[in-house]
């Protein structure tokens, strides 16, 4: 009688999760398994994969949140089963929507009542609000010229070439020319006088933005208001502008309470703010705010009889999670006013004292201005031995990402690094940065001009080896590395 | 010497939350409020509003999966402060999509080599995946036409009646016309023989859907194909085939493996199914997929230098948080073909219980197929005393959310019921709803139709009529529903 059960047989469950064969074999790619695996083995497999994904806290490229109070994660959790357009099953949520919708609209000084009727909806980034607005803006304009009888088919935004690329997305999908006002060195936002130039009677509207990605610089909305007043009376074209404030929406109401730049003009009809940037609240919810009900037309408004009740709804997204519209509440009534603003002060302390350390390193022109959203961009006086793109890989090794891109045209010969100051990046990551650039910098200088680099290889090709600095292998990895990423993202969007 | 503090400057912070002033002041709803409060209380007060939430597990409307394993809660939680869009800061992440977009082409039998890498993209829900097919249609429709010079403004889409509304959106917000197939009664879904002969030159494709939102039903994708590739034969239009597989697309390869309707099919160029359906995934993941390269346009592809690097990027969404995404990848390795399988398999039993069980009533018609995605849909034979809304009121009062609603031209005269089987609804929950349903059917029948309360309160015949209990709820329960409905008004003119 045998009694002893063979070695293979091991209950597969008993053994913890690396020594199972989950760890010793390949994870599917193309094709989905034939079999299941234990969900332990699952969650270890992937979690540790995605260990050499970035940290999101040291990405310093992003103005989206990285961090919010472990009480907010709780509620995020406990909506992470709500599909937010289920309007009539969680009424509550819905209601907490048209809370934010309001308290962001007062927070712009819409002209409206404090009996709950501003006119907005939340999305899923700016991105989408601007496509709404943009969409607002076009039916409008085209209702306008079919009345007049004049065509209707080639309609414009004016905008800078500082614009986000949503603009052009906008302007590539929904059939709408973008007539870019160029930028020049050292003036990298939109010229509102070149702007109004550049308006005839196809504009749809005039897009400012308010914390432009470029520089942080807010642009002058005011001027542009006034300026496009004047146009207007004499053309009585009555172009509108749309401010897109991703950025500087939840900055310049707390920092710059006297910048007139949103409903106190009388052109502005919409503005879009990021919810996630500096709105406080994990990547996943933009809004857009409307002046009136004239400004939106009710024909691009849907009543639908979905899932068993009326629901109307202008959005692009349909079915999405619930989880940051509720924690966007919980930032609001949690920090009230005084919050958000001694967190944007914090913010504009921070990138001050980051200003002036790179400053002080005597090798960087601070790009950025003083006024606009907490963020640093600099770029390198000399650039003939290295470059910023090379600064940007160094700083890596240490942890930190900090991007580095040109300029639009036409200034596309600048280079800057760029910074992000968040709510969660402390004077004491500040100083560390500091230091950590400082090190970089000294180890470029200690390097030979690129000149005696470029030989190095080519006396590596003739089969002598010339010995490669650790920092140069290093390098070689890296920028390896790179190209293998970026070929397999092409094709998959 | 005074020792002691005066009562009132305990410190604030020592107050339990509902001893705090905070849950007796009134909450801000349209302005700022000056201060900030303790996180404590932030957390407690949005907590119990939400109470009063339904529950979402209970919310028999929808499709959304309402529940993931606990592993998977805490990928979630982990990736939660991930902006996708920083493909590379987060590569990994990155990786991960395009795995899932390779495991689902390869699931639909898109025609590729062994290396090829799949042309698709992750978006935030069927919606968004729709309008990017749609608009990849409309730009190929576009330069045939001014190749051959023809004239290019109306462009139109051929679909069923039966269609979600993201169609509608697409049209109207993207300038195509839609041609819908009115649908008849009986016969639900979009008829490929209509469809066909509805087809014409400013057609950019026609869409079919696997899984209809009303009855769960799959339309013949196939029919639909050879009657159309006849038609391009005759026409030489082309003209090509969407597949609206939201619901469809994570059912059909499981438990049909050998009904064709995906790219086995020559003329489906693009399909598009929820990853937050039968994926098995929360709220917020869609996928679109297409045939070939040649299928999208490249000129709809952007390729930024944003945040420092080169990224190709075809969605209309841009930064979105990244946690649905590894939540996908997560359920494709946890599960493989054969935990989907089961799983779906589980589903459809679970929705046999629940129509055997609503059959052996005898009070309703069951109006879906067996054979489809995994629902319900039921009407009563007779509706002239009560009518399904009523059931689906009070269908609430045990907490289950079961919605009614009319169908489409030309069955608007046909209102259901539809309960879809997710697949966290055991049997035991299918055995309850049915217990539930024939209590109500009882207490139904003991209430006067609405017709005849009318005729009994007529003030000529000044008949005091005497309440009974169960009639004085329903009153409560109209006027609270009006309140709601009220409540809702001031939602108007937000969305």
């Amino acid at each position: 009688m045998v009694l002893s059960k063979t070695a293979g047989d091991a209950d597969e469950n008993l053994r913890c999760t690396f020594a199972s064969r989950y760890a010793c074999s390949s994870l599917p790619r193309l094709k989905i398994p034939e079999g299941s695996m234990p969900k332990e083995a699952a969650y270890q497999i992937v979690k540790d994969e995605l260990m050499l994904d970035g940290n999101p806290r040291l990405n310093l490229a992003s103005f989206v949140t990285t961090w919010m109070e472990p009480e907010c994660d709780q509620l995020i959790m406990a909506a992470i089963n709500k599909n937010y357009v289920d309007m009539d099953e969680y009424p509550v949520t819905t209601e907490l929507q048209n809370r934010c919708v309001n308290i962001i609209a007062h927070l712009f000084h819409a002209p409206v009542g404090d009996d709950g009727t501003a006119l907005g909806v939340g999305t899923v980034g700016s991105s989408e609000a601007i496509m709404l607005a943009g969409l607002a803006f076009k039916r409008k304009w085209q209702a306008k010229m079919k009345l007049m009888g004049k065509p209707f088919t080639n309609p414009n935004i004016v905008t800078g070439a500082n614009v986000q690329v949503c603009w052009e997305k906008f302007g590539r999908y929904f059939d709408v020319e973008l007539k870019e006002v160029k930028l020049r060195e050292g003036y990298y936002t939109m010229d509102a006088g070149e702007a109004v130039e550049l308006v005839d009677e196809n504009t749809i509207c005039v897009a400012a933005i308010l914390g432009s990605t470029l520089t942080g610089e807010f642009e002058d909305v005011k001027l542009l208001n006034e300026l496009l007043t004047k146009k207007n009376e004499e053309t009585g074209w009555d172009t509108p502008i749309h401010v897109d404030a991703a950025s500087g929406g939840f900055v310049a109401p707390f920092v710059y309470p006297d910048l007139e730049w949103d409903f106190r003009l009388p052109l502005v009809k919409s503005i879009n703010v990021s919810g996630h940037k500096y709105g406080l609240v994990y990547a996943g919810v933009g809004w857009v705010v409307w002046r009136s009900h004239h400004d939106l037309p009710d024909d691009l408004v849907f009543h639908i009889n979905y899932l068993g009740s009326d629901q109307p709804t202008f959005t692009l997204n349909f079915s999405k999670g619930s989880s940051q519209i509720i924690a966007q509440y919980y930032q609001f009534i949690r920090l009230g006013f005084e919050g958000y603003k001694s967190i944007m002060e914090n913010c504009m302390q921070n990138a001050k004292i980051l200003k002036e350390g790179i400053a002080k390193t005597g090798r960087f022109d601070i790009v950025s201005k003083d006024v606009g959203v907490p963020v640093v961009a600099f770029s390198l006086k000399d650039s003939t031995n290295y470059t910023v793109f090379q600064i940007s890989e160094s700083l890596r090794r240490f942890g930190w990402i900090v991007p580095a891109y040109t300029m639009p045209p036409n200034a596309e010969h600048v280079a800057v690094l760029r910074i992000v100051v968040r709510e969660d990046f402390s004077h004491t990551l500040a100083e560390r940065l500091i230091s950590d650039m400082e090190k970089v910098v000294k180890e470029f200088d200690a390097m030979p001009p690129r000149a005696a680099v470029k030989e190095a290889h080519v006396t590596a090709d003739d089969g002598k080896r010339s010995e490669k600095s650790v920092l140069e292998v290093q390098r070689d990895v890296f920028s390896y590395w790179r190209r293998i990423s970026d070929k397999k993202s092409s094709g998959v969007c | 010497m005074v020792l002691s503090k005066a009562a009132s400057q305990s410190d604030v912070s020592v107050h339990s939350t509902f001893a705090s002033r905070y849950v007796r002041h009134s909450l801000p709803r349209y302005k700022m409020s000056e201060n900030s409060i303790p996180k404590e209380a932030a957390y407690q007060i949005i907590n119990d509003e939400l109470m009063l939430d339904g529950n979402p597990r209970l919310n028999l409307a929808s499709f959304v999966t309402t529940w993931m394993e606990p592993e998977c809660d805490r990928l979630v939680m982990t990736a939660i402060n991930k902006n996708y869009v920083d493909m590379d800061e987060y590569p990994v992440t990155t990786e991960l999509q395009n795995r899932c977009v390779n495991i689902i082409a390869h699931l639909f039998n898109a025609p590729l080599g062994d290396d090829e890498t799949a042309v698709g993209v992750g978006t935030v829900g069927s919606s968004e995946a729709i309008m990017l097919a749609g608009l990849a249609f409309k730009r190929k429709w576009q330069n045939k036409m001014k190749e051959l010079g023809k004239p290019h403004d109306k462009p139109n889409i051929v679909t069923g009646a039966n269609v979600q509304v993201c169609w509608e959106k697409f049209a109207r917000y993207f300038e195509v016309e839609l041609k819908e197939v009115k649908l008849t009664e009986g016969y639900y879904v979009m008829d490929p023989d209509k469809a066909v002969e509805m087809v014409d030159e400013n057609t950019i494709c026609v869409a079919a859907i696997l899984g209809s939102t009303l009855n769960g039903e799959f339309e013949d994708v196939k029919r639909l194909n050879d009657l159309l590739l006849e038609k391009n034969k005759q026409t030489g239009w082309d003209t090509p085939i969407h597949v609206d597989a939201a619901s469809g697309g994570f059912i059909a390869p499981f438990l049909y493996p050998e009904l064709e309707w995906d790219f086995r099919l020559p003329l489906v160029k693009s399909i598009n199914v929820s990853g937050h359906k039968y994926g098995l995934v929360y709220a917020g993941i869609g996928w679109a997929i297409w045939r070939t390269k040649d299928d999208l346009p490249d000129e709809l592809i952007f390729h930024i230098n944003y945040l420092g690097s080169d990224q190709p990027t075809f969605t209309l969404n841009f930064s979105k948080g990244s946690s649905q995404i590894i939540a996908q990848y997560y359920q494709l390795i946890r599960l493989g073909y054969e935990g989907y399988r089961n799983i779906m398999e589980n589903c459809q039993e679970n929705a046999m219980v629940l129509k055997e069980g609503l059959e052996k009533t005898g009070r309703f018609t069951i109006v879906s197929k067996d054979h489809g995605v995994p629902l319900v849909a039921f009407s009563l034979k007779d509706n002239s005393r009560h009518n399904e809304f009523e059931i689906s009121d009070m269908l609430r009062r045990y907490g289950w959310i079961v919605p009614a609603y009319t169908m489409p031209p030309d069955a608007q005269h046909i209102t259901v019921l539809r309960v879809v089987i997710r697949e966290d609804f055991s049997r035991t929950l299918a055995e309850r709803l049915v217990l539930d349903i024939e209590k109500i059917m009882h207490e139904l029948d003991t209430i006067p139709s609405r017709v005849t309360e009318k005729i009994t309160t007529d003030e000529e015949h000044a008949v005091v009529v005497k309440k009974t209990a169960l009639e004085v709820q329903r009153e409560i329960t109209d006027a609270w529903k009006k309140m709601v409905a009220d409540h809702k008004k001031k939602t108007k003119g937000v969305c």
